[in-house]
């Protein structure tokens, strides 16, 4: 508690005295940001199977299990900051359907357990069976849990993997946008907070979500490619620098019509709120999330649309891309999480934020849930190499 | 004669019409907007309906009120957590305003000020507004909030699991999570002393009457004289909050 | 049906069988009487110990000061106001004793003067410069009879 006597000295203008303390830290940054990288990886994914991008087939099983290594983390660092954590059962036995938030565990289960669990198995079950056969030890014994018992591999059924997957998979669309849309819906519809109460609120999440989930799934595709000393496949890699592109420009656009609006209307919160973007947010709001992470990439991105360099450039270009793009949206989610508990809802002043190293709501407990997802992801690709996988007879 | 009888009928339609819109427009007026100011329960409850009601005109900034409310409700008595406390409004010769709360009031105020400089200066206790619409309640995500049928806005500490949303929807800072509790933690209108007959901790040690408590429901209930003899505002009723802690001589600068 | 569904459908079933039965045992007992609450806790939340007493409690004891108080200009105020929280001492009066204000700031915290503290409302003095012969209040005002001074 000795820091906060110190933000008490930090105290700019007249803050009501219960707002001293910051509610939500870097932990509730962290959770829109994961779950964006989810939705977002999904999104890129389902454009091969539902909207049949065949070009980004290198890259559809990929995207599918970084989307589950990220959701398996997701849930973690809101538990944690919860102030009573062994409570959070809670929230799926009494949910109050009039909170955004009563709905989290419903829609994390269905979207971990019917979408992307369902998919991944419908799309596996196949090698999972072969795999099963082929392996030994452990890893045969953990194949043949994962076939469920479900072992037939007749032409029949495999049709119906097919088919079933695809229904799963269109589901998972509208899933996908409920998963990470509610987040946004958890801020926007707060009346009392003028930085997050907008009816966009939801749709610049979702869509920062895509973009950050493309720009993932870009980012580990090199990587992994790199590691694996193969060869990338730059048609595949081009189309996932178009989608980003896209995307970018209409978040970017989306994103700045609500301020635009802000300062239009001029409401009361308008100058405290001029006051926060110029004042407490300037580097992360203007640098870090606009011109590094969506202006370069933009530029980048936008010239590509132009003019197709070579790829011996065109390859650290997009890894930067990808690495600015993960940089600015991880800021977006701060600035509106901390941001918003900047300033005093009475308008009338500022309180601070000083980000702890140590401790559950620290730096280093940040790093560990966002480096923990990516050691999840090198067990699953070590598990079910979507390389490894039988080629396809047909062309679904 | 044709003429006669088509101004007759137009005569007919227009009476007609006035009718039907002014029928509906009074049956319109009496359902939506019921007794007071749109913080009244449904009539024929027979339960309490408790508001509140603050005179700034005369509120001397003692602080008795937010040091009584730490001491009967074991509030920590850290600067950072309040369930109730006063400010002071200076606005100043030049136009410029300050608005400061040392220790929630606790200590009272001293002048910082100096007397030919101020404009006007006014003290200004705040507390939960036991809102009727409270965004705190809806927003919660497992029921540990609610509203109780006398009115009283009140946390479930047992069943709270500190997820702080309901701190973020209060448009009037008056909730904070304990610190040790780890719940989230407010004005109870000291609800264990309303049960027993006895006055909220605040409103036992005003010395001017500047807060009063009361129960709508009750016609002859002082509370209801308050209203009746001042003009009365919430503050922010642009949020639809269902506030029923009525303010005489809310200046406009107070936030 | 294929295969798939013959195990996943009744995987669903189990699932939403296991779910039922933990919100059986898991949801507490009075949640949902009146709204979307544990009803239970308004009864906790009612049994938490007092502190202040109330004037009633203190006069039922202390009618001598009461009656004194009634005629004078502090006859509007709850003891505890100045002597601050009774209940403990109206359980065990010898035990726990109350304070006994009386200096510039006990008192100054009403009647110092303050630009936003209207006269009518409250009469006020300078407590740095209010006849500083004598050190506290109380060598001249008697608190419940403040207007028959003490010299």
């Amino acid at each position: 508690m000795e820091h906060l006597y110190e933000i008490l000295k930090q105290v700019d203008g007249f803050i009501y005295p219960n707002e001293i303390v910051l509610q939500w830290g870097i932990l509730i940054v962290l959770y829109p940001y994961i779950t964006g990288l989810v939705a977002g990886a999904f999104i890129l994914a389902s454009l091969e199977r539902v909207f049949k991008v065949k070009v980004l087939r290198p890259t559809y099983h990929l995207a599918l299990l970084t989307a589950l290594a990220f959701l398996i983390v997701a849930g973690l660092p809101l538990i944690s900051h919860l102030g009573h954590p062994f409570r959070a059962y809670e929230i799926l036995m009494t949910p109050h359907f009039s909170s955004a938030m009563a709905i989290f565990g419903f829609v994390y289960l269905w979207y971990l357990m019917v979408v992307l669990l369902l998919e991944l198995w419908f799309d596996y079950r196949r090698d999972l069976v072969i795999w099963s056969q082929q392996a030994k030890g452990f890893k045969r014994r953990i194949y043949k849990i994962l076939t469920l018992g479900v072992t037939d591999l007749s032409p029949k059924a495999l049709a119906w993997d097919e088919k079933l997957g695809y229904i799963v998979t269109v589901i998972g669309i509208p899933s996908a946008f409920l998963l990470h849309g509610y987040v946004g819906f958890i801020f926007g519809s707060i009346k009392a907070n003028p930085w997050w109460s907008s009816v966009m609120m939801p749709v610049i999440f979702l869509l920062s979500a895509m973009v950050s989930g493309i720009a993932l799934v870009m980012f580990l595709y090199m990587i992994i490619s790199w590691i694996r000393k193969v060869e990338i496949d730059m048609a595949c890699l081009d189309e996932i620098g178009k989608f980003l592109f896209m995307v970018l420009i209409l978040d970017f656009t989306l994103e700045s019509l609500d301020q635009v609006h802000r300062i239009y209307e001029a409401e009361e919160s308008f100058e405290i709120l001029h006051m926060l973007v110029t004042g407490k947010l300037t580097y992360t709001l203007f640098i870090f999330q606009g011109l590094l992470g969506t202006i370069i990439p933009i530029l980048t991105l936008g010239f590509f649309r132009l003019y197709l360099p070579k790829e011996k450039l065109r390859k650290p270009l997009y890894f930067l891309a990808s690495c600015l793009v993960l940089f600015g949206v991880f800021f977006m989610r701060w600035n509106v999480v901390i941001g918003g508990q900047l300033f005093s809802k009475s308008f009338l002043g500022f309180t601070s934020f000083k980000l702890g190293m140590v401790g559950l709501e620290g730096f280093w407990m940040a790093l560990v849930w966002m480096i923990l997802p990516f050691l999840i992801l090198s067990f699953i690709l070590w598990l079910v190499p979507p390389w490894k996988k039988q080629q396809e007879e047909t062309v679904p | 004669m044709g003429n006669e009888k088509l101004n007759a009928s137009r005569r007919n339609f227009i009476r007609k019409s006035a009718l039907l819109a002014g029928t509906f427009m009074a049956s319109s007026a009496v359902k939506p907007f019921s007794a007071i100011l749109f913080a009244a329960n449904e009539p024929g409850k027979t339960e309490p309906w408790y508001a509140i009601g603050i005179d700034i005109e005369k509120c001397i900034g003692c602080g008795n009120c937010a040091k009584a409310c730490k001491s009967e409700n074991d509030v920590p008595k850290d600067p950072f957590y309040y369930r109730s406390w006063v400010e002071q409004y200076a606005i100043k010769n030049d136009g410029t305003m300050s608005v400061v709360s040392p220790n929630g009031g606790i200590d009272g105020f001293t002048q910082t000020v100096p007397d030919d400089e101020i404009y006007k200066t006014f003290f200004v206790p705040k507390m939960c507004n036991q809102c009727y619409k409270s965004p705190c309640v809806q927003v919660c995500p497992v029921g540990a909030t609610f509203v109780s049928p006398e009115g009283v806005v009140l946390v479930d500490e047992k069943y709270c699991m500190g997820c702080s949303y309901c701190v973020q929807a209060c448009p009037y800072g008056c909730r904070y999570l304990h610190p040790e509790k780890k719940t989230a933690d407010k004005c109870t209108l000291c609800y264990h002393r309303l049960k027993k007959g006895l006055k909220p901790a605040c409103f036992e040690v005003c010395p001017t009457g500047a807060r009063i408590y009361g129960d709508l429901h009750d016609e002859n209930d002082e509370l209801h004289n308050f209203l009746k003899d001042h003009n009365t505002q919430v503050l922010k009723p642009h949020l639809n909050t269902g506030s029923k802690l009525f303010y005489n001589g809310l200046s406009s600068e107070v936030r | 049906m294929p295969s798939q569904l013959k195990t996943l459908l009744p995987l669903l079933v189990v699932f939403i069988v296991i779910f039922f039965v933990a919100r059986h045992f898991l949801v507490p007992e009075s949640f949902g009487k009146y709204g979307h609450y544990r009803a239970n806790a308004m009864d906790e939340i009612a049994d938490l110990p007092i502190h202040y007493a109330g004037k009633e409690e203190c006069v039922a004891c202390h009618d001598k000061e009461a009656a004194l108080l009634a005629s004078d200009a502090h006859a509007g105020l709850s003891c505890e106001v100045c002597h601050g929280p009774g209940a403990k001492h109206a359980d065990d009066p010898e035990v726990n004793k109350l304070i006994k204000p009386g200096t510039r700031e006990d008192c100054g915290k009403c009647h110092n003067l303050n630009p936003a503290r209207k006269i009518e409302v409250i009469d006020q003095i300078d407590i740095k410069t209010h006849h500083l012969e004598k050190e506290n209040c109380i060598d001249c005002h008697n608190p419940h009879a403040v207007w028959e001074m003490k010299n």
